[in-house]
């Protein structure tokens, strides 16, 4: 929609700018090419500044063919040039001639094909390909060359799109700033511009200005640079806050069916891990068996994915709840180790039958790519997770809170033996939220497919992390569980620039060892008598 | 008196532990330097090598099972007090190989020339010295622990989220020594090795020599742990494990006890990586990951927790099983095999080998009465038919079992 927009505004602003100036642009072209024929540098400098500003669809050809040396002139002053196929054509018609006359080609030296590189430079940027005149102002706008101000005044006259325009404007002032010949007052002017800009490129374009300025723009370029180092502050600010928003969303998915199962349980499940690996599996199966028999309904594969995963991760739990961990209720230790060696046997498992090496899962198209907000960059499928997780979130409180499942288990989590005598059936409970924990950890599974590597170890990456969370947030409480994600992933994204990556990481580890001895509980403890049993 | 409390403290079964472990020592040795190799009875000193290094896994072992089996610690990071023990005494190694590195720098270690570091950082000061070296493997995994420990079982934090942070320490040390300006020779560790006071560690009689001390090591640290357990405190450390809250409520200083005992143990897991390290000629922040210290749990609980023979017993069969399938075409199940075993020996054998083979009851506590973690719910043992464990409520398991200790004895 917005593309068509811009195509149609496009040809629009060409056609009336092809009806206000054919007939002058035609005169001067053609004046400007004879001087071609003057073999001598000068004449040839000023043609070229001629064809260029004529603004005529052929001066990009003419201009490529004589900086290499394909442009010819004959006897009789006429030029020609060759195009790349050999033929040769009339540089003012551009149309196909047999020519017998002896023709030179028109010579050139180092002066000449600066020249002719800027000309083209400047001529790109009246191009009709938007993306083109876009790229053009920002070369400009680093070249800072004045050679290729008459195109971008005449440029900024046609451009219609907007976005463009102002790139155009920038470059203007990023010229004019660095001009030996401008005006104090155009010279302010174009700070205020490129003020606006405000961001690295802009900063780095005022601060290598060199010191003999006069004294009023020098405090406006000081204050200018200020006002973008705030300005960069700030955003790099919002920055952190997104990364860490989206790491966030990413722990919560891996650690909310942790949660459930370690608050109502007390079970640590060290198999988490590797639902969340079956998860991402799943959706690789998925996707296919799209590939293979319905390329069609790529788009949906996710769609497709998310109940399948839950599924399945949701049956291995029961599978293993039912298996093992019913016997071993009342000796955490020991759950704790019997889930490891599940774990392990799930990695192999996965290994033998998909390869140890990383699946490829693809993003379908309303997952790929990305936007700018600000000074912000945002990919689709980050924003994509983050929704995901507000909505797993969302849905896991409504469970707990309106149905009878989640009142039983919310009243096993509270006093297993008081809900034993209430009838409520503790060990089915048990099965159904490892079930409901498990499956949870699948969905995760297919969100963390479209970031991380699809292999046999992608659960153990989130394992130490998500047990982190929970434990940072206070076991059978889910916002605990949401508030340690955030305060983690913020965290984790507001160290890395000071510290490093790892060394954030083990930075971070070692603050939550520390709270833990502050609130052995976590962050959000149940209270009570019960607790202290 | 102390020597002869240590020699008397081993029963039965501890005595013919100790036999095997005196007469491996004197025995391999003689076995693989006296004879020549074409002798039937001859061990290659691969073999001695490879039975040294689980020696050394047993140690390990034995230091884990003092804690977990006998003051309910399940410390998921003893890998790390072992790598530690292991990179004091690569540094030592390291500094031993003087200009004979590819550098020929006659004092900083290949890694450091090849990363241009100026000079020696002040934490590899004095590593030269073996006597430096000896002193740092028990002191700083020792110090790591009492820190640790006292901030730990001071705000008492119990059950599983103390397997937690140490799980969470071990991957923290690990992450810190992948890197290359810890100064530690980041991902590829300490290797090269020359010489150990003197001795070329890749020639036979240092091996064999290395093997024997590791046995005489396991000997000694199955006597300390006897010891400490047969003590007084050893029988707080039991009724802290059974019962923590009520041993508190009598009087005893908890705290006290579980980190001394920590301490201990981590002072001897970090023998253990210090003999490790010259047998297999590396050490690397591999060591460190949190899955190889939950492969010491499985160890232990497959010889039997609780006993110190059997953890012992059960690191050097789980490892000889681990050699055997890994190095045969059964490779690619050998963790079907493991993972299987984990879920087996906690279902089927709570007790292990050991509390299979042995009528008699061994020390190790009755399954049922783990602490559970400190939760609301899950810290009630479930009532349900057919779980062997928690039918009886705290009451009457009160009235049902006798104190721990004769003479309760209020900590200063």
């Amino acid at each position: 929609m917005r593309v068509s927009e811009r195509w149609a505004a496009v040809v629009l602003g060409l056609a009336l700018w092809l009806l206000g100036s054919l007939g002058v642009e035609a005169q001067s072209y053609e004046s400007a090419l004879e001087k071609f024929a003057g073999d001598s540098y000068n004449e040839t400098d000023a043609a070229i500044a001629g064809i260029a500003a004529s603004g005529n669809p052929l001066a990009a050809s003419v201009l490529e063919a004589l900086q290499d040396a394909r442009l010819l002139f004959g006897d009789d002053k006429r030029i020609f040039l060759r195009d790349k196929a050999g033929t040769l054509r009339d540089a003012a018609s551009g149309k196909p001639v047999e020519s017998t006359a002896t023709l030179k080609p028109v010579r050139i030296n180092n002066r000449i094909r600066r020249s002719i590189e800027a000309a083209l430079g400047g001529l790109t940027l009246l191009s009709a390909d938007p993306g083109k005149r876009l790229e053009a102002a920002q070369a400009v706008f680093k070249s800072k060359d004045g050679k290729a101000l008459p195109a971008l005044e005449q440029a900024i006259g046609k451009e219609v799109d907007l976005g463009i325009k102002r790139a155009l404007e920038e470059a203007r002032a990023a010229v004019l700033i660095y001009s030996p010949t401008a005006t104090e007052a155009e010279k302010l002017e174009a700070v205020g511009q490129i003020r606006r800009r405000g961001d690295q490129d802009a900063r780095g374009l005022l601060a290598g200005l060199p010191g003999d300025l006069s004294q009023s723009l020098r405090r406006t370029v000081a204050d200018a640079i200020a006002a973008i180092d705030n300005r960069l502050a700030a955003w790099n600010v919002v920055q952190n806050l997104w990364y860490g928003l989206s790491l966030a969303s990413v722990l919560l998915l891996a650690a909310i069916g942790l949660a459930i199962t370690f608050g109502v349980m007390g079970v640590i499940n060290m198999a988490h891990g590797e639902m969340v690996m079956l998860g991402a599996y799943t959706t690789f199966l998925v996707q296919e068996v799209i590939r293979g028999s319905a390329p069609a309904l790529f788009d949906y594969s996710l769609a497709i994915a998310i109940p399948l995963a839950f599924l399945v991760a949701g049956l291995v739990g029961i599978a293993i709840e039912r298996g093992v961990i019913r016997f071993l209720y009342g000796r955490p230790l020991e759950t704790l180790l019997a889930t490891w060696g599940i774990s392990l046997i799930l990695q192999q498992a996965v290994r033998t039958s998909f390869g140890p090496t990383n699946r490829e899962v693809g993003a379908p198209h309303f997952m790929s790519g990305a936007f700018e907000l600000g000074g912000l960059t945002i990919t689709w499928n980050r924003l994509w997770i983050i929704v995901f997780a507000g909505i797993i979130f969302a849905l896991l409180l409504a469970v707990l809170r309106f149905t009878t499942l989640g009142l039983q288990m919310r009243a096993v989590t509270q006093n297993r033996r008081m809900s034993a005598a209430m009838a409520i059936a503790t060990g089915r409970i048990d099965a159904l939220t490892f079930a409901l924990g498990s499956g949870i950890a699948g969905l995760a599974g297919v969100a963390l497919s479209q970031i991380d590597n699809v292999s046999p170890n992608l659960g153990q990456g989130y394992i130490i992390d998500s047990f982190l969370v929970v434990v940072f947030g206070g076991v059978g409480n889910l916002w605990g569980t949401l508030v340690g994600a955030l305060s983690l992933g913020i965290a984790n994204k507001f160290l890395e620039p000071y510290a490093g990556a790892v060394l954030g990481k083990i930075l971070l580890l070692v603050i939550v060892i520390l709270f833990i001895q502050k609130r052995p509980r976590g962050l959000f403890a149940l209270k009570g008598r019960a607790v202290e049993a | 008196m102390i020597t002869r409390r240590l020699l008397q403290a081993p029963d039965g079964r501890g005595r013919v532990f100790l036999a095997i472990l005196v007469g491996l020592a004197v025995v391999v040795p003689v076995l693989n330097l006296a004879l020549p190799p074409a002798s039937p009875l001859h061990v290659s000193t691969s073999t001695v090598a490879l039975w040294g290094k689980y020696l050394c896994y047993a140690l390990l072992a034995l230091s884990l099972d003092l804690v977990w089996g006998y003051c309910g610690i399940l410390s998921l990071g003893h890998g790390a007090f072992f790598a530690l023990g292991g990179y004091a005494m690569g540094m030592y190694l390291m500094r031993q190989i003087g200009t004979r590195g590819v550098y020929a720098h006659p004092l900083l270690p290949d890694f450091m020339v090849f990363l241009n570091w100026p000079e020696l950082p002040f934490y590899w000061w004095g590593f030269n010295w073996f006597a430096y070296a000896l002193a740092m493997v028990f002191l700083v995994p020792g110090a790591l622990a009492f820190v640790f420990g006292w901030f730990a079982f001071r705000s008492r934090v119990t059950g599983v989220y103390l397997s937690i942070i140490t799980q969470a320490l071990t991957y923290a040390l690990m992450l810190g020594f992948f890197r290359n300006n810890f100064g530690f020779g980041g991902n590829n560790g300490l290797t090269d090795f020359k010489d150990i006071l003197g001795f070329n560690v890749q020639a036979a009689p240092t091996r064999a020599a290395l093997f024997a001390l590791s046995a005489l090591a396991l000997a000694a640290g199955y006597l300390a742990a006897q010891a400490v357990v047969r003590s007084k405190a050893g029988k707080v450390l039991v009724a802290l494990r059974d019962e923590e809250s009520r041993t508190r409520f009598l009087g005893y200083r908890v705290e006290n006890y579980k980190t001394f005992v920590f301490t201990l143990s981590a002072a001897m897991a970090a023998l253990a990586g210090a003999l490790y390290v010259p047998q297999v000629g590396i050490i690397n922040p591999s060591e460190f990951a949190p899955a190889n210290s939950i492969e010491v749990v499985i160890w232990v609980a497959v010889g039997g927790r609780g006993t110190l023979v059997g953890a012992a017993f059960g690191a050097v069969l789980v490892n000889y099983a681990k050699t055997t399938f890994t190095t045969g075409l059964l490779a690619p199940y050998w963790l079907f095999a493991l993972g299987g075993l984990f879920v087996l020996v906690t279902i089927v054998l709570p007790k292990g080998i050991l509390g299979l083979l042995s009528k008699r009851a061994p020390p190790a506590p009755a399954t049922a009465d783990w602490p559970a973690p400190r939760l609301e719910g899950a810290g009630e043992a479930p009532m349900r038919a057919g779980t062997p464990s928690g039918q009886l409520n705290r009451d009457d398991r009160a009235t049902a079992r006798p104190p721990a200790s004769g003479l309760p004895q209020p900590a200063e």
